[in-house]
């Protein structure tokens, strides 16, 4: 089963320059596992301590994984997954 | 080197006072690989707050679509410092992600939601690495093409 993954410049290092790259997993812990297998070291960018990381946003068909169950957000053939980095800071 | 028209300028510096004392944000979208800053999109700062800022996450996936389809990409990335000077905070250069694009920072400190000057600076954020570069404003950019190549000097 094949999910796109679209993934921000900041991470196209992990994946050769792609700006997508397909993967699999019926949850996103599954599927950030699988790209892990693929592109050593994007799991750490993406989760932190078991938890997705507070400036990282994922979307599933354009939804905040958030507010879908985070990691354990059930995933299906065919869904979009986007990644960006949230544009945040404080003084 | 950020080259920026007048109009945009003030539309950041507008901005800012505005929301003045809550930081703001946003980004000038330009044609990818252009660095040209032309299309100005004031976002709302989701965190409200005078010490912080953070685009809202609905609002950050519809703008990244939109530059996608349309070819663009963040060629500036601004904010505001509102009791601050106008240089990257640790928390900024920490969590900067676009290592392509100008960090506009602009300081409200001293005149507030008032008339008066502000302070404008821009920044490349690249690895954690802070460089501060030249602003020129511009009346208007050149027509798309026209510039000449800059010799480095």
């Amino acid at each position: 089963m094949a999910i796109e993954v679209r993934i921000p410049t900041i991470l196209r290092t992990y994946t050769g320059g792609e700006k997508a790259v397909q993967a699999q997993g019926g949850t996103l812990s599954a599927l950030i596992e699988d790209l892990e297998a693929n592109h050593p070291g994007i799991k750490d960018r993406l989760v932190d301590n078991g938890d997705l990381r507070r400036f990282v946003n994922v979307y599933v068909n354009d939804e905040d994984v958030r507010f879908l169950g985070g990691l354990e957000a059930s995933l299906n053939d065919g869904d979009q997954v986007v990644v960006l980095p949230a544009v945040a800071g404080g003084c | 080197m950020l080259t920026i028209d007048q109009a945009t300028y003030d539309a950041i510096v507008a901005h800012a006072k505005r929301d003045h004392p809550d930081e703001a944000c946003g980004v000038v979208a330009g044609p990818a690989g252009s660095d040209r800053p032309e299309r100005f999109v004031p976002m709302v700062n989701a965190a409200g707050s005078p010490t912080f800022y953070e685009f809202d996450s609905g609002e950050l996936l519809r703008l990244y679509k939109e530059m996608d389809d349309r070819d663009e990409e963040p060629v500036v990335v601004y904010h505001s410092h509102t009791a601050t000077e106008a240089y990257p905070s640790r928390t900024d250069v920490a969590l900067a992600s676009e290592p392509g694009a100008h960090y506009v920072l602009v300081s409200t400190r001293e005149h507030g939601n008032n008339e008066g000057p502000v302070e404008f600076r821009s920044y490349r954020i690249v690895d954690g690495e802070v460089t501060e570069e030249e602003v020129t404003v511009v009346p208007s950019l050149e027509p798309a093409g026209t510039q000449q190549p800059r010799s480095e000097a």
